[in-house]
């Protein structure tokens, strides 16, 4: 294969795991950007998303796109209903103390992840695509569907955009990650903010995981790698910064799509953990947040 | 609950006539129960204890469950055939996590808390590694089925045994000749970047070059890959043949990225099932390997003249014709690796029994009973087929089949004979210490 084909795929490739690590990273960033707590549970909640997804796509008949649409429905809602449970048992009673949440999170990780053990089993899950289409390049074919996952989550990304930008919603979220005493002050339910931010996130990551998991498969396991990608774009991008961290997941969907392809995969891992350190070091707020107050 | 509770039972439940009662037959029961019972039937009655090292959690779960259910179903019936020696056999089971550190963890626990008599059942080879030093440590015999070279390459100890199951080694090398001849002569070779992975690479390689053919390509990919179209451009446009040996949950998105990627106009395909335990071929996404070969330890599908030990392991185990559970047929089992269990637990009484094994005083009569076992019948402890152990590297060897994936069931095409999978031994375990 000619240098221009091998690049194209690298671009498509990128293309996509950028898509993927934004998608995934989305409802984290908003969490850790409005309450200023790291919600470990978050790779879970996507994990649950694909199982539903998977269990969903079993249960409904009518194919897999009636499958997927009623997933979409499904998913987010169930697991915005967890969140929802979650930051009302959990996150509350510790008062959304930073450390004490981390703790909690683990601890619900493991919860999450061995209940679906439990109740899906351990074999991994394969979910149909709503449609295959596979477009036919002269050097080789490329799933249309996973172009249809960089379409939707553009669009998604700008939905979010626009509800923290330009809605009354978007005003108060942004007041109340601004300060929360004054937003209080303001007669702003912050608890109520809260356990909204939450919920969202929760579902956002659901979608994500229905959107994603016909390119991949839904397994109990499947929640580290989409936490680990995600709290690496969200500390390069900025904490909270929902533009920082759709920048900084292009710029590592596409390095990594370019150098694993023309080096090793392995190189494109040091390259983003690096990144990570780097950033930390001499730009702790990451690319685009702002220092905390 | 409050202490005063637990010290002070209920009156209306307990009475002091009763309790007196109740304590006298306890008494009566502690003083002559056991002597009793001892007495009577002797020592040799108490169970045989098997520490039993199972993946119920991590990477390995879907392959822990399964050699659960056959473990349970050959104990089972060795119980109600009489045991060994007429001691029945009790399973201790551990968790390991298909973890290296916890699985040391767990042969420790074997052998000192639960004092039991071997362990067995280990399957993924990071944590044979990490566990079997301990084993030879602790010398407490130990059974894998694992089918990684590690045993047979001489590397452990004389613990450490793996007959029920072949190795890598012995698989690759007898599937090369075949592949050879029938697929071609070009061969790209797709396999994990670690030990597994390198067994595949190094033993296959040799094996092609013996037939006259070349590996044109070798493509490692990391196990925790979840992406896999980038590395496809590595595979040059002369292959003949794409082999394929892939472990964990992400195998899924390999063949379907592997069928985009080429369409319907691809090499011929080799795969190891391993990639594809515990999952229906039939999975959306896997259409793409309608006609590809399979290498099988033990054909999933049953076929048109399955053997009666086949039928009769099939309904011990629960599985039906297609390999899955009677009870789920979207719940499909590791049937080319969980025999193993099986027939280890056979070769485990065969060499009890030989070695008049009472308990674990015995351990070096057992080692030697098991290193003298050379030739093992197929039948309904072997229902794979009949074997060849080799005491000096600790080995068996056995048939191994090619299937082809029709109508989304892989039907036997060829079936090796053990000569085609035997090589010369490169160890020899029984001249260690015991």
């Amino acid at each position: 294969m000619g240098f221009f084909p091998h690049l194209l795929l690298a671009i498509l490739e990128g293309t996509v795991a950028a898509a993927v690590l934004a998608l995934s990273a989305l409802g984290l960033a908003l969490v850790f950007g409005v309450m200023r707590v790291v919600n470990v549970a978050h790779g879970e909640f996507f994990m649950l998303g694909a199982m539903l997804a998977w269990w969903v796509a079993k249960s409904v008949p009518g194919g897999p796109a009636a499958g997927f649409l009623a997933a979409l429905i499904i998913a987010p809602l169930a697991v915005g209903a967890l969140a929802f449970v979650t930051e009302r048992l959990l996150l509350r009673r510790i008062n959304y103390d930073p450390e004490a949440t981390i703790v909690a999170t683990i601890g619900l990780m493991f919860v999450i992840q061995q209940l679906a053990l439990t109740v899906f089993g351990a074999d991994a899950k394969a979910v149909s695509a709503p449609f295959t289409y596979r477009i036919a390049l002269p050097w080789f074919g490329f799933s249309g569907y996973k172009l249809f996952v960089v379409v939707a989550s553009v669009f998604i990304l700008l939905a979010v955009w626009w509800v923290l930008a330009r809605t009354k919603w978007g005003l108060v979220m942004r007041v109340t990650q601004f300060d929360r005493e004054t937003a209080t002050a303001f007669g702003i339910p912050v608890n109520r903010v809260y356990s909204a931010v939450f919920v969202a996130g929760a579902a956002l990551v659901a979608v994500a995981a229905v959107l994603i998991v016909p390119i991949q498969q839904a397994h109990y396991l499947m929640g580290l790698d989409p936490l680990l990608m995600s709290f690496i774009v969200v500390i390069i991008g900025g904490l909270g910064s929902i533009k920082g961290s759709v920048i900084a997941a292009v710029i590592i969907g596409m390095a990594d799509g370019i150098i694993s392809m023309f080096f090793s995969p392995t190189l494109a891992s040091i390259i983003a953990t690096l990144a990570v350190a780097l950033v930390l070091v001499f730009r702790p707020q990451g690319l685009f947040g702002v220092a905390t107050r | 609950m409050s202490k005063q509770k637990l010290i002070v039972p209920d009156k209306k439940l307990v009475s002091r006539r009763s309790a007196l009662k109740l304590g006298g037959a306890g008494a009566a029961a502690a003083l002559m129960g056991p002597g009793f019972v001892r007495y009577a039937q002797a020592q040799s009655s108490e169970p045989i204890r098997i520490g039993f090292q199972v993946h119920k959690t991590g990477i390995g779960a879907a392959y822990g469950k399964w050699y659960g259910q056959t473990t349970d179903a050959a104990v089972k019936l060795i119980n109600e055939a009489g045991g060994i020696s007429g001691r029945p056999i009790e399973i201790i089971a551990e968790d390991d996590a298909t973890d290296p550190g916890r699985g040391a963890e767990v042969v420790e626990k074997f052998a000192t808390q639960h004092k039991c008599d071997v362990a067995f059942g280990t399957l993924f080879s990071h944590v044979v590694m990490g566990s079997a030093p301990r084993a030879g440590e602790l010398k407490i015999p130990y059974f894998v089925v694992s089918e990684g070279h590690h045993v047979a390459s001489g590397k452990l100890n004389r613990y450490t045994f793996q007959p029920g199951i072949t190795d890598v080694r012995s698989q690759v090398i007898s599937m090369a000749p075949w592949i050879a001849k029938n697929l071609g002569k070009k061969v790209a070779m797709i396999f994990p970047d670690f030990a597994f992975g390198y067994d595949h690479r190094d033993y296959f390689s040799a094996a092609i070059k013996a037939q006259g053919g070349e590996v044109n390509a070798l493509i490692p990919i990391p196990p925790t890959e979840t992406s896999f179209s980038r590395y496809f451009p590595q595979i040059p446009a002369d292959t003949e043949v794409i082999y394929h040996v892939m472990v964990g949950p992400a195998v899924l998105t390999f063949v379907k990225e592997l069928g985009e990627y080429y369409g319907s106009n691809h090499p011929p395909l080799f795969g190891f099932i391993d990639s594809l335990e515990a999952v229906s071929l039939k999975s959306p996404g896997l259409e793409f390997l309608e006609g590809s070969y399979f290498w099988e330890a033990y054909p999933r599908y049953a076929g048109a003249k399955p053997t009666d030990a086949d039928t009769f392991y099939r309904g011990k185990v629960g599985v039906d014709q297609y390999g899955a559970s009677v009870s789920d047929p979207n719940d499909v089992s590791t049937y080319s690796h969980m025999f193993g269990c099986w027939e280890t637990l056979y070769i485990i009484k065969q060499a009890m029994e030989a070695a008049g094994y009472t308990s674990t005083a015995d351990r070096a009569k057992l080692i030697e009973a098991v290193e003298a076992i050379t030739t093992i019948p197929e039948g309904n402890e072997h229902p794979q087929g009949d074997k060849v152990f080799n005491g000096k590297i600790h080995q068996v060897f056995g048939h191994q089949n090619i299937t082809q994936v029709k109508n989304g069931v892989g039907e036997l095409v060829y079936r090796t004979t053990i000569e085609e999978g035997m090589y010369e031994p490169e160890d020899d375990y029984s001249k260690m210490a015991l």
